[in-house]
C-alpha cells in the first residue's frame, strides 16, 4: 500500500450508517491521516430498519438505536450542521455554518431523506409525520401511545408496510392508501403485491389501491384525508411514506454526476463529474450513490438498502486507501429484508428487473415461499417469505446467471411451477418511490458545458 | 492410497482417536464414489452450500437402494430429521412449540440455575477422589438428567433406555460392513420399544398437564394442530436421544481439547466470559456430529466437477469442512477467541440442530463448573478409549487425575 | 454497549432467542426484533447470543459517537 494513501485528510459527508462503517474501514485498512464526518442530524449514528418496527411498536425508545461501533474511528465529528456545496478544485467541502472542510479525498454518503408531502399547507398539520429519522419516529410512537382512532398510511412500500403493521400489532385501525394496484409492488412487483394485499387485508388493514389521496384535512389538527374515488376517511395521524429523495442537491454546483437519482460513480465507487468523467478524490457510498453492476446489464443502480449502504462503504473506504491494481469493485448482489405482519420477507437479487416470476417453493397458503424473478431467461432474484434458509441456493443462481425459469428443485414446490408475468410497473404509477431504481436508460437531465 | 478405500479408513475404528489427517485427505481428493456406492463431501463451502441446497434430501426412502432404516410404519414414523419439508417443517415447528421461540420463547434460559446446579452436585459428588473418568462421572449425567427433566422422563429409567439407545445410534453408523443390516434390524427395534415407552409416558399426561416437553405434546394446541400420537413417539425418542447422546461428546471432547492446551485451559479458568466463544470453537475443532450420513441428491447434481447421482448416498463430513483451509485459517490450531466461527457443527440449513442451544448452555456451564473445581487435571491417557461411532465420535472414557488438597 | 444484527445474513436460527430472550425475541417463525441497547444485567447473555450466531450476524460494540455526545 502506498505511503500517502494512508495519510492526508478525509472527510465523509454523512454520519450514518454508511459514512460510519467507512470509517471504521479506513482506520482498519490503516488510515492514519485526519478523519471528519460531517452529519446534518444531531445524533451520532444510529440504525434506521428498527424505526418502523420495535419504535413504532413502542418496544424501544427512538433514542435507543445508536449503532455500535466495530472498532474506534479516532475521528472528528461535526454533527447537526448540513453540508451546502463542493469546491471540487479547492479541494473543500461547505458548510451551512460557514466553515470550509478542506480535504485530500471526500467520501459522500449523505443519504436519503423522506420525500414531504407535496402540500406544504397540509404538512404542517398536527398530525402529519414522515418517517425517516429517529425523532420522526419518536413522534409517531408517542402519536400511537395516545391511540388515535384511526391512523392513514400514504404509500405502500416496504416503510408504508411496515407502519400499517405496527399499527395492527397496537391494535390501532389503520388505513392504507396506494396509488399502485397493490402493496410493494414498486419493488417485488404486481404478482408478489397481490399476496402482500392479501396479507395486510387478512390483518384487518383498510387497504385501498389506485387511489391517491386528493387532500389532508383539518384545522391546525389533522382531522382526515380526501381520496380520488371520492371518499374520505377520518384520521388523527397520517404518515407520508411516498419513498426518499437523494440528497445531492449540495452538489449541484460541484461539477459532479449528481441529480434526482443520485451521484454516479464506478465501480470502485469513485464519482463521476458531468461529463461523464471519473474523478480519483471523490468516492460515493450508501443511499445516494448510483453505481453500475455487471449481474445487471452495467445499468447504473440506487440501492435503498442497509446492506449495501455497509458493503458499499467498505469497499469505497478500501479504494480510497488503496493504489488502482489493488482497488475492488463493488459487486456484492443487493439483498434486503422487511418483517411486517408477522412474516420475514427477504431479498436478493433485483425483482424489478424482471419480466416473469415463478413460484419455486412453498406456498402463500402456508405463507412460507421462495419467488424466483426472470429477466429474458436468466434468473435475476429472488425472495423467500419465512424461507431465509433456502435463499443462499438462489443467490448461486443469480450469480451463475442461471436460466429462468429454474429447475424444478426440492419436496415443497407447487406442481406443475408455471412462470406469469412479475408486472413491475413504471415507477411513476405509485405512491411511493421505488428502494431500487434502475436508472441506465433514464438520464436525469442534459449535459450543459460550464466553462470556467 | 486409493479414494475408494477412504471412506473404510474413516470408519475404521483404528482412526477414531485422530481422522482428521483423513480428512484433509478427503479434502485434496474432492467428491469422489467410494466403495460402496455413496459419495463424501469433505470441503467446506461445498458442505454449507448442500445444506441449503433443496435438491438434497433427508428422506432415506429417495436413495436407490433402500434399507432398513428408511423403513417407514404407521406406527412409529422417521422423526424430522429424516423427512423433507414441508412435511419436516410442521413436526419440527410442532416440536419446536414447547421447546423455544416463537411460542416458548425462555424455556431454555429459564434452566440455567437448574444447569448449574446439576453440574454443582455431579462434582460434589466428586469429593475427594483424585482419579475421575469425566465421561462416567460427569459429561453423561449431566445432560442425561437435563434431558429427562425437560422431556418428563424419569431419571431412574436411563439403563432402560440408555440401551435401548445404543442399538439405535449404532444403527446409524454408516460403517460399511455385514453387519450394517443386522445393526439397523436391531436398532429399528429398540426405537420401536422406546417409542412405546415415551408414548405411554406421554400418554399418562393427557389431561393432566406438568411443566416438561412430553405433556405439552398432549395436551397444548396450536394453530397448525398438534402431533399425533405415533408422530409424538417418533419425536420424543428422537429428542431424547439427541439430548443425551451428542452432548456428551461435546462435554468430554472439550474437556480432552483443553488438557490438551493448559494455556487455553488457564486462561478460561481466569476469564470465563470467554467460554461461550470456547465452545463454538470446540464445535468446529471437536465436533459431536462428524458427519451427516442420510442425505441423498433428489436429482444428478454436481458438486466439485463430479455428478452425484439421484438417490446416491451422500455424506457431508462437517468435521472435515470445520478444518477447511479454505474457509478457516489456521484451521488445525483450536483457538478460543477465533473470529467469524461459522462452524458446522450443529449442521446448516433448514435440519439445523434442534436442540443446539441447550447444548450450548449445557456445555458452557458445564465446562466452567469442571475448570473452576479442578485443581491442576491432568490426562491419564491420551488418546482415550473411544466410542464405536464415527459419526457421533467422542470418548467412551476420560480418565482424568486431578490434587484434591483444598478441594 | 449496542448492538446491530445484520438481518441480510440472518436466517433464523433463533438461537440470539433461545439464549437471551429478553433482548431478542422471534417476531412470527423468523423475523428477529431485538433491543439494540440491552440492559447491563444482560450483557453476559446478549455475548452468549452473539457468540452462537451460527451466521455470526450480531455486533456488540460500544456505541458510535457516544463521546461527542
Amino acid at each position: 500500500m502506498s505511503g500517502d494513501l494512508r495519510d492526508g485528510r478525509i472527510v465523509i459527508v454523512g454520519a450514518s450508517l454508511a459514512g460510519l462503517r467507512a470509517a471504521e474501514t479506513l482506520r482498519e485498512k490503516g488510515f492514519a491521516g485526519s478523519l471528519t464526518l460531517v452529519g446534518e442530524d444531531p445524533r451520532p449514528p444510529y440504525d434506521r430498519p428498527p424505526l418502523s418496527k420495535q419504535v413504532l411498536l413502542g418496544r424501544v425508545p427512538a433514542e435507543d438505536t445508536g449503532l455500535p461501533l466495530r472498532r474506534p474511528v479516532d475521528a472528528q465529528w461535526k454533527l447537526g450542521v448540513r453540508a451546502t456545496g463542493l469546491d471540487p478544485i479547492e479541494k473543500r467541502v461547505l458548510l451551512a455554518n460557514g466553515e470550509q472542510l478542506p480535504f485530500d479525498r471526500l467520501l459522500i454518503t449523505t443519504g436519503t431523506r423522506a420525500r414531504p408531502w407535496p402540500n406544504p399547507a397540509e404538512a404542517a398539520l398536527d398530525g402529519v409525520f414522515t418517517l425517516r429519522t429517529s425523532e420522526d419516529a419518536g413522534r409517531i410512537a408517542e402519536r400511537l401511545d395516545a391511540g388515535p382512532r384511526r391512523v392513514l398510511v400514504i404509500g405502500a412500500g416496504f416503510t408504508g408496510s411496515e407502519i400499517a403493521s405496527a399499527c395492527r400489532e397496537r391494535g390501532l385501525d389503520v388505513t392504507v392508501a396506494e396509488r399502485g394496484p397493490a402493496p410493494l409492488v414498486g419493488a417485488l412487483g404486481g404478482s408478489f403485491g397481490a399476496l402482500a394485499a392479501k396479507l395486510q387485508r387478512a390483518h384487518g388493514v383498510d387497504l385501498r389501491c389506485g387511489v391517491t389521496v386528493t387532500a389532508l384535512t383539518g384545522n391546525g389538527r389533522l382531522t382526515g384525508a380526501e381520496l380520488s374515488d371520492g371518499s374520505r376517511i377520518e384520521a388523527d395521524i397520517a404518515v407520508v411514506a411516498l419513498g426518499a429523495i437523494r440528497n445531492t442537491e449540495w452538489l449541484a454546483e460541484s461539477g459532479l454526476a449528481a441529480g434526482p437519482r443520485g451521484l454516479a460513480c464506478d465501480a470502485g465507487c469513485r464519482a463521476f463529474n458531468m461529463y461523464g468523467i471519473v474523478t480519483d478524490d471523490v468516492f460515493v457510498a450508501g443511499d445516494v450513490a448510483r453505481f453500475p453492476h455487471p449481474l445487471f446489464e452495467y445499468q447504473l443502480l440506487s440501492l435503498e438498502h442497509w446492506g449495501n449502504a455497509v458493503e458499499q462503504a467498505e469497499v469505497a473506504a478500501h479504494n480510497m486507501v488503496s493504489p488502482g491494481p489493488l482497488r475492488r469493485p463493488h459487486l456484492a448482489v443487493p439483498a434486503f429484508w422487511s418483517s411486517q405482519f408477522g412474516l420475514n420477507i427477504k431479498s436478493v437479487g433485483v425483482p424489478t428487473f424482471s419480466d416473469q416470476v415463478v413460484l419455486a417453493q412453498g406456498s402463500p397458503k402456508e405463507a412460507r415461499l421462495v419467488a424466483v424473478y426472470g429477466y429474458r431467461g436468466r434468473v435475476t432474484a429472488a425472495v423467500s417469505v419465512n424461507q431465509a434458509k433456502s435463499l443462499e441456493y438462489y443467490q448461486r443462481l443469480i450469480e451463475t446467471a442461471a436460466p429462468f425459469p429454474p429447475e424444478p428443485v426440492g419436496t415443497d414446490r407447487p406442481e406443475p411451477m408455471t412462470p406469469v408475468p412479475s408486472d413491475v410497473p413504471d415507477p411513476a404509477v405509485l405512491s411511493h418511490g421505488p428502494t431500487v431504481a434502475l436508472t441506465g436508460h433514464l438520464p436525469d437531465r442534459r449535459l450543459t458545458l460550464v466553462r470556467r | 492410497m486409493a479414494a475408494d478405500t477412504l471412506f473404510h479408513r474413516i470408519t475404521d475404528y483404528a482412526n477414531r482417536a485422530d481422522p482428521y489427517p483423513l480428512y484433509a485427505e478427503l479434502r485434496e481428493s474432492g467428491v469422489t464414489r467410494q466403495q460402496d456406492g455413496s459419495y463424501l463431501v469433505g470441503a467446506y463451502h461445498e458442505i454449507a452450500a448442500l445444506l441449503h441446497d433443496p435438491r438434497i434430501s433427508s428422506d432415506r426412502r429417495n436413495r436407490t437402494a433402500a434399507d432398513a432404516a428408511a423403513t417407514c410404519e404407521e406406527d412409529l414414523p422417521v422423526s424430522f430429521i429424516a423427512m423433507d419439508d414441508p412435511e419436516h417443517n410442521r413436526l419440527r415447528r410442532l416440536a419446536m412449540r414447547p421447546f423455544g421461540p416463537p411460542h416458548t420463547p425462555g424455556r431454555i434460559d429459564a434452566m440455567h440455575g437448574e444447569i448449574a446446579r446439576i453440574a454443582d452436585e455431579l462434582i460434589a459428588g466428586l469429593r475427594g477422589k483424585d482419579r475421575i473418568d469425566v465421561v462416567d462421572d460427569f459429561a453423561y449425567p449431566l445432560p442425561v438428567t437435563v434431558i429427562c427433566r425437560l422431556l418428563g422422563v424419569p431419571r431412574e429409567d436411563e439403563p432402560r433406555f440408555h440401551a435401548w439407545t445404543q442399538e439405535i445410534i449404532a444403527s446409524f453408523d454408516p460403517t460399511p460392513g455385514e453387519d450394517l443390516a443386522e445393526r439397523q434390524r436391531s436398532g429399528l427395534e429398540s426405537r420401536r420399544t422406546m417409542g412405546r415407552y415415551l408414548g405411554e409416558l406421554a400418554e399418562k399426561r393427557r389431561g393432566h398437564p406438568s411443566d416438561d416437553m412430553l405433556s405439552a405434546f398432549v395436551n397444548d394446541e396450536g394453530p397448525d394442530g398438534r402431533l399425533t400420537q405415533p408422530e409424538i413417539m417418533a419425536t420424543s425418542v428422537l429428542l431424547l436421544i439427541a439430548g443425551h447422546e451428542t452432548t456428551v461428546n461435546l462435554i468430554t471432547n472439550g474437556v480432552l481439547t483443553l488438557l490438551r492446551h493448559p494455556e487455553e485451559l488457564e486462561r478460561l479458568r481466569r476469564r470465563p466470559e470467554l467460554m461461550p466463544r470456547a465452545v463454538e470453537e470446540l464445535l468446529r475443532y471437536e465436533p459431536p456430529v462428524q458427519m451427516l450420513p442420510q442425505r441423498s441428491p433428489l436429482a444428478d447434481i454436481e458438486v466439485l466437477g463430479t455428478t452425484v447421482p439421484k438417490g446416491a448416498p451422500l455424506i457431508l463430513v462437517l468435521a472435515s469442512g470445520n478444518r477447511d483451509p479454505l474457509r478457516f485459517r489456521d484451521p488445525d490450531r483450536f483457538d478460543p477467541t477465533r473470529e467469524d466461527n461459522r462452524h458446522l457443527g450443529f449442521g446448516s440449513g433448514v435440519h439445523s440442530c434442534f436442540g443446539a442451544p441447550l447444548a450450548r448452555l449445557e456445555v458452557q456451564l458445564a465446562l466452567t463448573t469442571l475448570i473452576r473445581h479442578l485443581d491442576n487435571p491432568r490426562l491419564v491417557e491420551d488418546p482415550p478409549p473411544y466410542r464405536r461411532s464415527p459419526v457421533l465420535r467422542g470418548p467412551r472414557h476420560l480418565p482424568i487425575e486431578r490434587d484434591t488438597t483444598g478441594t | 454497549m449496542n448492538i446491530v444484527v445484520d438481518l441480510n445474513r440472518c436466517q433464523g436460527y433463533a438461537q440470539c432467542a433461545f439464549l437471551a430472550p429478553q433482548v431478542f425475541e422471534m417476531h412470527g417463525e423468523e423475523a428477529l426484533m431485538y433491543l439494540p441497547v440491552p440492559p447491563e444485567d444482560q450483557l453476559e447473555r446478549v455475548r452468549r447470543a452473539a457468540a452462537a450466531c451460527p451466521v455470526q450476524a450480531i455486533l456488540v460494540g460500544e456505541e458510535a459517537g457516544a463521546d461527542v455526545r
